[in-house]
């Protein structure tokens, strides 16, 4: 019964997406052909355009209960759907069974549904500033989205199909998805992705009702904020939990599911910046409406990515062709249609304003710039091996191609980073610039300096990120020197704040790469081992149990010189539905750096393989992005805190 | 106590493993030598795993992996240059072993898209800039 | 000029449109096919791994007659399924050798005891260092080499009934 309620439920919002759809498009319509933008409520247009408010509301809420609805399938263990009998058991803790229903195609796909119509619903209620046609154009592309996503889940991947006969028990979650980052990562992605799509939709709103300005970029930008702060936040969560989970201490590999959610992020970091442009000195129109539809689309592409199968990917989860098939036809439509929109009509959108090479706005654009440039060669990369294929060669491209390609033009970035804030509007003096970035420039010339004279064979890459992770850490804070810290507005203090997460998360990168040390060695009961700074020895092999697994745990003893010495219980795990080992690492997190250990297998000789690490600064890393994204949340509340003074000022006046 | 004693020595033998044998004798330990280390560990991770889904021979824990990683350290322990073992198991499997694509006729688009990217992009944006007189 | 420009973005998602569905509608081949066919057989000397069969070495294959070498092992399920062809290859007459990957002797023996055993003779591989040496990324895997080494053909998979003509075909041509 509930599996039908909720499959009811969908139905009933993809109906209502139509609605919406079709509300919007004639409303507007009308509007546009009257000539007095519908701006009065009482016409037929006007009640047109009204309506497609609480419809947005309303198809928003019913996508919710019917996500709500799947949840509760899991939780209750209902073997007889087909999608918890696939992806769960009655054995797993609570927090697997919700997770999972979100840890699979179908249920993914109804998150992604989900969210997309609750983001349509609140900017129907929250958004009142915009020119009310170009909102209703673009909740009606919003609801355009939202069809092509209702009719994949309805026609192609139905999260509430039957199994009959219903089995015992289910198939059980991939042990490495039981996890708490199953919990949080895909949610907050998805949260990332599906914001992006608000913004793309303003930005087809601005471009059917030919809008683009000052007015549609302050609407979008709290939008693109929030999304973007969802992604950072997603992309570091997901990456430490590849750290611990993977078991090799590794938290990047450019593997092409890890790309697809980086690509998003490139576009809408590069979007959120042109958009401020947009909104405080009209400039950058087209750059804006174009990276909003570039920041959708790689949301797109990598929804498609990871479930088409077309590139192999150890986090790839559903492959199929005919649903990669499917995605691919909608994002033809959304993208392609979005792209012919633009090449129609921004040329006849009014000019913004120009402004000097040496400028804010153009550190601006060399960021957009490049920001597109690291974007573009993710894509290239991760889509080459196709190419080649189709060349009849086969190909792996991986770090060292990225290394070799993106690291330089991002630490350009970086640079630029660094210089940006701290350049005027509109026009500046390059001597005047280089004045006021003496001090990072120090910063960056003494970092590199004494690394290269203490840091034996550190390589060129690693010591540059250092070098200029020190001078960005120092420019960020510049704008703050010779301000009264309390008036200084909110906003400027998230720019200071995520440029210097950006700049911690590249030291911790740098140093990682540059410091880690590694012991592998077959260990007996009692030898003492070492890594770094640290003397470890195993003391003995025990079996555990769990919930749903057993494990052999291994007790190691750490000890730093003449400190304290500590225990840490690396375990090898095996679970019974599906059957499979994980390695649980055991990580001592200390002020500068963490000790990651793994306990492998016997060998005939009775010593137990053992891998060790010392990461120095490796948790900067993390912290940097999420310092990243208190930035964001700090411009966020800033923004709409001083939008709101600014409107309660005007309806005073 | 006695199920205890069965997960154990279940879980003694490497399940993941398709063979049961162990891994050789250099999957899993270093080299005595930090420099050749070194060089063999980065040789290691831009090496592909042949029968993973994605993952360099040093991130993984497959049979296969850990035979390539014996190979790569015995042969830098005898003396030879990383490059030349990479030239080795590229002979024996194509370039598909390797994360780093070589630089070729069907790789040219990929090495030279970040610099044709780069001038495209700078050609488009020299439109948004004022043009300065005098 | 700039009417042109505002096309670029939607030419490059042609471009990119292209790419992406020759990806899903041509799938790349994910078998790792080895780059030694048509190369001389690499010296190797494997020891034997059952007391009653020779181990195998290069040399046997440059006796002027092509020969079958078959990677397999005891703990791998296709090698089951093929072990009835490679019975009947043998019957027909053609010299098959085997490299045995990361297994024992006992377990060799219960494998060719159950499944038959078609080998002339048997190398114990057990670091999987021959293996690698010929550009083989998993068992089974067939190669056919001629009478003076060289590798002709390689067969990645259990053989079938139906792969039977070809392997057949390119012993002939290696004569």
């Amino acid at each position: 019964m509930i599996a039908e309620a909720g499959l009811a439920a969908l139905w009933f919002a993809a109906a209502l997406a139509a609605l919406q759809l079709a509300l919007a498009a004639i409303g507007v319509r009308r509007s546009m052909a009257s000539g007095t933008a519908g701006i009065s409520g009482d016409g037929l247009t006007g009640q047109i355009l009204s309506a497609v408010r609480p419809v947005a509301v309303v198809q928003g809420a019913l996508a919710a209960l019917a996500l709500g609805l799947l949840i509760l399938v899991f939780v209750r263990s209902d073997m007889s759907v087909l999608l918890v009998a696939e992806n769960s058991h009655s054995d797993k803790p609570l927090l697997y069974k919700i997770a999972g229903a979100w840890g699979n195609h179908e249920g993914s796909m109804l998150l992604w549904v989900t969210i997309l119509g609750l983001a349509g619903g609140a900017v129907a209620i929250l958004e009142h500033r915009l020119p009310r046609p170009t909102l209703i154009a673009t909740l009606g592309a919003q609801a355009l989205i939202a069809l092509g996503f209702y009719a994949f889940l309805l026609f192609s991947s139905n999260p509430f199909a039957r199994l009959n006969p219903a089995p015992a028990d289910g198939n059980g979650l991939n042990p490495l998805l039981q996890d708490p980052g199953l919990a949080f990562h895909p949610p907050t992605l998805y949260i990332g992705y599906v914001g992006i799509s608000v913004a793309f939709s303003f930005a087809v709103g601005a471009l059917v009702t030919r809008d683009v300005g000052p007015a549609f970029a302050r609407a979008m930008r709290p939008w693109v904020l929030g999304a973007w702060i969802f992604l950072t936040l997603g992309i570091t969560a997901g990456s430490y939990w590849a750290y611990y989970e993977l078991g090799w201490g590794g938290w990047w590999f450019w593997d092409p599911v890890e790309n697809a959610s980086l690509m998003p992020w490139l576009a809408a970091t590069a979007l959120l910046h042109s958009v401020t442009v947009l909104a405080t000195r009209d400039g950058l129109r087209a750059w804006t409406v174009m990276l909003a539809v570039v920041a959708f689309s790689m949301s797109m592409i990598g929804t498609f990515l990871v479930r088409s199968g077309i590139l192999t990917s150890v986090h790839a989860f559903a492959v199929d062709p005919k649903r990669g098939a499917f995605i691919l036809a909608l994002l033809a439509i959304y993208i392609g249609g979005a792209l012919l929109l633009f090449a129609a009509r921004v040329g006849t959108v009014r000019e913004g304003n120009r402004f000097d090479l040496v400028s804010r706005e153009g550190a601006l654009v060399a960021n957009n710039l490049l920001l597109s440039v690291v974007l573009g060669i993710v894509l290239t990369g991760t889509l080459y091996p196709i190419v080649a294929a189709a060349m009849g060669v086969q190909l792996s491209v991986g770090p060292p191609f990225f290394d070799k390609t993106a690291g330089p033009v991002a630490l350009i970035l970086v640079a630029i980073m660094g210089a940006g804030p701290l350049m005027r509007w509109r026009r500046d003096d390059a001597n005047a610039v280089l004045g006021r970035m003496i001090v990072p420039v120090a910063a960056t010339g003494v970092t590199l300096a004494g690394f290269a004279a203490l840091a034996d064979g550190i390589h060129i890459l690693p010591l540059l990120g250092l070098a200029l992770a020190a001078g960005l850490a120092t420019a960020s804070i510049a704008p703050l020197w010779k301000r009264d810290l309390r008036r200084t507005p909110l906003f400027t203090w998230g720019m200071v704040v995520a440029h210097l997460g950006i700049a911690v998360s590249l030291a911790g990168m740098a140093s990682d790469s540059a410091f880690t040390q590694q012991t592998l060695v077959a260990a007996r009961i009692g030898e003492p081992q070492h890594v770094g700074p640290y003397t470890i020895t195993l003391e003995g092999v025990r079996p555990v149990i769990g919930p749903n697994w057993s494990a052999i745990e291994g007790k190691l003893t750490a000890r730093r010189g003449d400190g304290a010495p500590f225990t840490l219980r690396p375990q090898s795990r095996f679970f019974a539905t599906p059957p499979t080992v994980t390695s649980e690492s055991a990580i001592a997190t200390r002020f500068d750096g963490q000790l990651y250990t793994v306990l492998g297998q016997m060998d005939e000789q009775g010593r137990w393989q053992l891998r060790l690490w010392w990461k120095p600064f490796v948790t900067l890393i993390w912290a940097g992005g999420a310092l990243v994204a208190l930035g964001g949340a700090l411009s966020l509340f800033g923004r709409v805190r001083r939008e709101r003074r600014a409107a309660k000022r005007e309806e005073e006046a | 106590m006695k199920r205890l004693l069965f997960l154990l020595a279940l879980l003694a033998a490497p399940l993941h493993a398709d063979s049961g044998l162990p891994p050789a004798a250099l999957a899993n330990t270093q080299l005595r030598d930090p420099a050749q280390e070194a060089k063999a560990q980065a040789l290691m991770v831009t090496l592909r795993c042949l029968v993973c889904q994605g993952q360099s021979i040093a991130d993984s824990d497959a049979d296969m992996a850990g035979d390539m990683r014996a190979l790569v350290r015995q042969r830098i322990a005898a003396g030879e240059s990383p490059d030349s073992v990479r030239r080795w198991l590229i002979d024996r499997y194509g370039d598909y072993v390797t994360y780093d694509p070589p630089f070729n006729g069907t790789t040219a688009a990929l090495w030279l898209a970040p610099l044709g990217m780069i001038a495209i992009g700078a050609w488009l944006a020299r439109g948004s800039f004022k043009r300065r007189r005098g | 000029m700039k009417r042109m420009l505002l096309w670029l973005p939607f030419a490059g998602f042609v471009l990119l449109f292209v790419v992406v569905v020759s990806g899903l509608f041509a799938p790349a081949d994910r078998t790792v096919k080895s780059a030694m066919v048509g190369k001389s057989l690499p010296t190797f000397a494997l020891p034997a791994i059952l007391p009653g069969k020779p181990g195998l070495a290069s040399a046997a294959f440059q006796q002027g007659k092509p020969r079958l070498l078959n990677v397999f092992a005891s703990w791998c399920i296709p090698c089951v399924a093929e072990a009835p062809q490679l019975m009947r290859l043998k019957s027909m007459g053609v010299p098959i050798d085997a490299i045995a990957i990361r297994d024992t002797g006992p377990a060799i023996q219960g494998f060719l005891r159950r499944n038959g055993d078609p080998y002339a003779s048997i190398g114990d591989d057990k670091i999987s260092a021959v293996q690698l040496s010929l550009g083989s990324s998993g068992v089974p895997e067939t190669f056919v080499i001629d009478g003076h080494g060289k590798i002709v053909k390689q067969h990645i998979g259990d053989i079938r009934e139906e792969n039977i003509p070809e392997i057949l075909e390119a012993l002939q041509g290696a004569q």
